[in-house]
């Protein structure tokens, strides 16, 4: 085994979290060093145009994505099933190489609301502890959105968001979102020009009384600079956003917004090609001593440190914790221990709205996040849930983020799936169709978690991680209740023709089919440890020289996408680490 | 685009084709069935398949020549160069299976929700698939698939699809999932992976391919945005 020279902190995974990470503990003088099992990757040359319009590489071969041939994960519907792998990509997509799934999400860019941090209480107060399913476990964060909010705020600096406030210090602003905390700051940037899609969903919208405002997207839509000094530039609405790398330096990413900076500090170092296998931990288990890796030429390195921050992503954090036997695993049976407990993922629904020649959409004009419209209605509680017999909810997504044709052209139903009816459907809707989506929570349950599998190994010989997952009632009737708010807002657009597709009881979690890369939980915070893993801080409570970032934290999941939520708390933890960690190591929150 | 040694041979090379392509597009939907042979001669005339079989490559041509015919909306997958692109892709990466995890055991017994359980790479899944339904083709009607009416053709697709043929090999709704899949792909990438010629499925739908800057044209709605496709190697319509 090679042993290297120590570090003060090395970080495990340098996508989105790790980034920030690194800048930020950096930026406190200690030697940082960040280990990512994939390469090198930047804007130029790696997604430069024209090579990076190819929708057969990047959107359906997934050339960013993880390689699934070396590590992937297995999948099962319930305890007491034999889970299989995941051997092709369908429900969610993982990252890989710098940058993560950083590189290759939309930009969707959401806070969330101030209930679902605290989601539990908050559910209790209002309807009462029986209003929750006895096997679900809900549970709040452990911090507040007011405790959250500078962090939420730096983040979309950071990012450059484009978007309009609705709630700034509690005054509700025309055409921004009325049902957000307060803000205390507006968007960095204005909102994206709304696709014409979005425009004729938006309008329909506020004829039924709903609020509909531009999301908040993580495309810059104007020229920008960020706190840390890096540049961004204006969205041209290519159509070429998730899946792919952006070549406008317009979408946030660890690449547009903090490498510039980063990667020029000399007490930042990065090393590509470093897969971790374990984080190592000295004779008592309390506290951890480094990292072991495999690197490029397949030799086991061991890499001593201070602090160890993991940042992998959520499906990989709740691995490495296992692997490394940090904190007891969780057992459904017992609902004891906690890592691997309350994964959770979404749930969406969407329509399919398909207009007449003389309603033009050019659906291929669009950004990963910008150009669509919202409605959070019917999203986290912000209606009286009670005589609908269901927690949580989603937002209504209205327009397209592209119009590539091998994975989205849609044909109004009835159509054929080939042959020469097929093709005249594509050819007379292709440019006027639209989509009207729901995009959901999903709570936490006492059977729906993370462990090893006993039988599938990766690439080096150790288990992969099993889901143990499946929809519950309570997601069933949420999914229908706004889908139904949907389609009047579908119908009140008046199309010629819409689809739909949604999840009705009996229909069994599909792993083929494309949702979100949304999934949660497994190495949850909170205020307890013998219901979580991490405290407040997102720090191990076995093993406080050990913090975990990304989604993994959440106790269950949002209807929002996560990673404004994820980037907030990695903010808060960072600040925590610096400015007391740093200076008093152990727990920051006693027990 | 500069000038580039290879956009000139690119160039030259779908000129060529031109003098062939519209030959076939001439021919009304009627007289398909009998203009078959003459495309798929042209087809073999472009381009020699370097993974399928003489016998493989007559059903790929054949199959996906139904799955998007040649008509007056536009390009058949045929004339498109959909079959040049599977064969291909075949000796890619993914055709070798390298982008999946391929590690036993294997349960194709598994709950389809749970997705694809089979050993089979796809260019063994082509292999083992085709071989599988030309023996069908041939206990059913005497003759495999590429020789039968275009009529039959689309029946023992249909038949495909739903499952309703029993394959011993593969699983029939798989491997016609695959090579629906795989034919939309071919017909609507990038046309420097050998299908989508002359970007003709672009220009039928009205997609401007790798044209990508559309800032000046989002608050124009209503109206159909007006400049032709794009290819990535810089060809343009
Ligand atoms: C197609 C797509 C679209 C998305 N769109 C949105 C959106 O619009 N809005 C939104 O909020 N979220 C979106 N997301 C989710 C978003 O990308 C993630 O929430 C975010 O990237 C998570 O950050 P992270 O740091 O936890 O993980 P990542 O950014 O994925 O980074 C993890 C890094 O760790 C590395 N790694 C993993 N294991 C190891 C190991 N053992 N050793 C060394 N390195 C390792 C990986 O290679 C990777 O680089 C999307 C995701 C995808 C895939």
């Amino acid at each position: 085994m090679i042993r290297m020279k120590s570090v003060d902190v090395v970080i495990i995974g340098f996508g989105w979290t790790g980034a920030i990470m690194g800048i930020e503990l950096s930026d406190a003088g200690v030697s940082v060093l960040a280990l990512e099992r994939g390469d090198y990757q930047d804007t130029s040359p790696d997604w430069a145009y024209p090579n990076i319009a190819d929708e057969l590489a990047y959107g359906i071969r997934g050339k960013l994505f993880q390689p699934l041939a070396r590590e992937t994960v297995t999948v099962r519907h319930a305890v007491g099933d034999t889970a299989v792998p995941y051997r092709q990509y369908g429900s969610f997509l993982l990252g890989n190489n710098v940058g993560g799934a950083g590189t290759h999400w939309n930009g969707q860019h959401y806070r969330p609301s101030p209930e679902d941090l605290e989601f539990r209480s908050h559910i209790r107060n209002r309807y009462g502890e029986r209003f929750m399913p006895a096997d679900m476990q809900i549970q709040d964060y452990g911090v507040t959105y007011d405790e959250l909010e500078p962090f939420l705020e730096k983040f979309e600096y950071v990012c450059g968001t484009s978007g309009r406030a609705g709630n700034l210090n509690g005054r509700l602003q025309e055409g921004g979102n009325p049902f957000e905390g307060q803000r205390k700051k507006e968007y960095p940037n204005p909102p994206v020009a709304d696709g014409y899609g979005a425009k004729l969903f938006a309008d329909a919208a506020r004829t039924l009384g709903y609020h509909p405002f531009p999301q908040p997207a993580s495309n810059a839509s104007r020229p920008y600079t960020n706190p840390y000094g890096a540049r961004l530039g204006p969205c041209n609405l290519c159509g070429y956003c998730e899946r792919f790398g952006c070549f406008m330096y317009s979408k946030a990413s660890p690449q547009t917004t903090i490498l510039p900076i980063l990667m020029r500090r000399p007490n930042f170092s990065l090393r590509t090609n470093s897969h971790v296998t374990r984080i190592n931990l000295d004779s008592t288990g309390r506290r951890a001593t480094g990292v072991t890796y495999i690197d490029a030429k397949g030799q086991q390195v061991e890499q001593p440190a201070d602090l160890v921050i993991v940042a992998a992503f959520q499906m990989h954090n709740v691995r490495l914790m296992l692997l490394s036997g940090i904190g007891r695993p969780y057992d459904p049976a017992t609902g004891a221990g906690v890592i691997g407990k309350n994964y959770a993922y979404q749930m969406m629904s969407s329509i399919g709205v398909f207009f007449d020649k003389d309603v033009a959409i050019n659906p291929f004009i669009g950004a990963g996040a910008g150009g669509v419209q919202i409605v959070d209605d019917f999203n986290s509680d912000h209606f009286d849930h009670a005589s609908h017999g269901f927690i949580g909810g989603a937002y209504i997504f209205g327009g397209q983020t592209g119009g590539r044709p091998i994975q989205q052209l849609s044909v109004p139903p009835g159509t054929p799936s080939w042959g020469a009816a097929w093709k005249r459907a594509a050819k007379d809707s292709y440019l006027h169709s639209t989509t009207v989506a729901t995009h959901g929570s999903v709570m936490s349950y006492r059977d729906r978690y993370l462990d090893l599998d006993p039988t599938y190994k990766d690439a080096f010989g150790l288990p992969l991680l099993r889901i143990t997952f499946d929809w519950h009632e309570n997601e069933y009737k949420m999914s229908r209740f706004v889908t139904d708010r949907a389609k009047d807002i579908v119908d009140q657009m008046k199309p010629k023709a819409s689809s739909l597709n949604l999840r009705k009881p009996g229909d069994h979690y599909d792993i083929r089919q494309y949702q979100t890369t949304h999934t949660t939980g497994g190495v949850i915070q909170g205020n307890d440890p013998s219901t979580s893993a991490l405290n407040r801080f997102q720090q191990s409570w076995d093993v406080p020289n050990v913090f975990v970032t990304g989604a993994s934290a959440f106790p269950q999941n949002l209807g929002y996408n996560p990673t404004g939520l994820i980037g907030g708390l990695t903010y808060l933890s960072a600040k925590a680490i610096r400015e007391i960690y740093l200076k008093r190591p152990g727990p920051l929150v006693q027990t | 685009m500069s000038n580039k040694p290879r956009s000139t041979q690119r160039r030259e090379f779908l000129r060529k084709s031109l003098v062939v392509v519209p030959a076939i597009g001439l021919l009304g939907p009627a007289s398909l069935s009998q203009a078959r042979s003459a495309s798929i001669a042209f087809t073999e005339a472009a381009y020699t398949p370097r993974y399928f079989t003489a016998p493989e490559w007559q059903f790929l041509q054949a199959a996906v020549d139904r799955l998007i015919p040649s008509n007056e909306d536009g390009p058949g997958a045929l004339e498109s160069g959909v079959a040049e692109f599977i064969d291909r892709e075949m000796e890619t990466a993914y055709g070798h299976g390298g982008l999946w995890y391929m590690q036993g055991p294997f349960t194709p017994e598994a709950p389809p929700t749970l997705g694809y359980q089979l050993r089979f790479t796809p260019r063994e899944l082509y292999r083992a698939a085709i071989a599988a339904v030309d023996g069908w083709c041939k206990k059913q009607h005497n003759m495999v698939f590429a020789s039968l009416a275009q009529e039959m053709r689309d029946e023992v697709l249909h038949q495909l699809e739903k499952g309703q043929i029993v394959l011993e090999a593969v699983p029939s709704q798989i491997f016609f999932a695959q090579l629906l899949q795989n034919t939309k792909e071919g017909y609507f990438a990038d046309p420097m992976y050998g299908g989508n010629k002359q970007m003709g499925s672009w220009k039928m739908i009205g997609f401007p391919g790798a044209r990508a800057d559309f800032a000046d044209w989002a608050e124009q709605p209503g109206k159909v945005y007006p400049i032709g496709p794009v290819s990535i190697r810089g060809d343009k319509s």
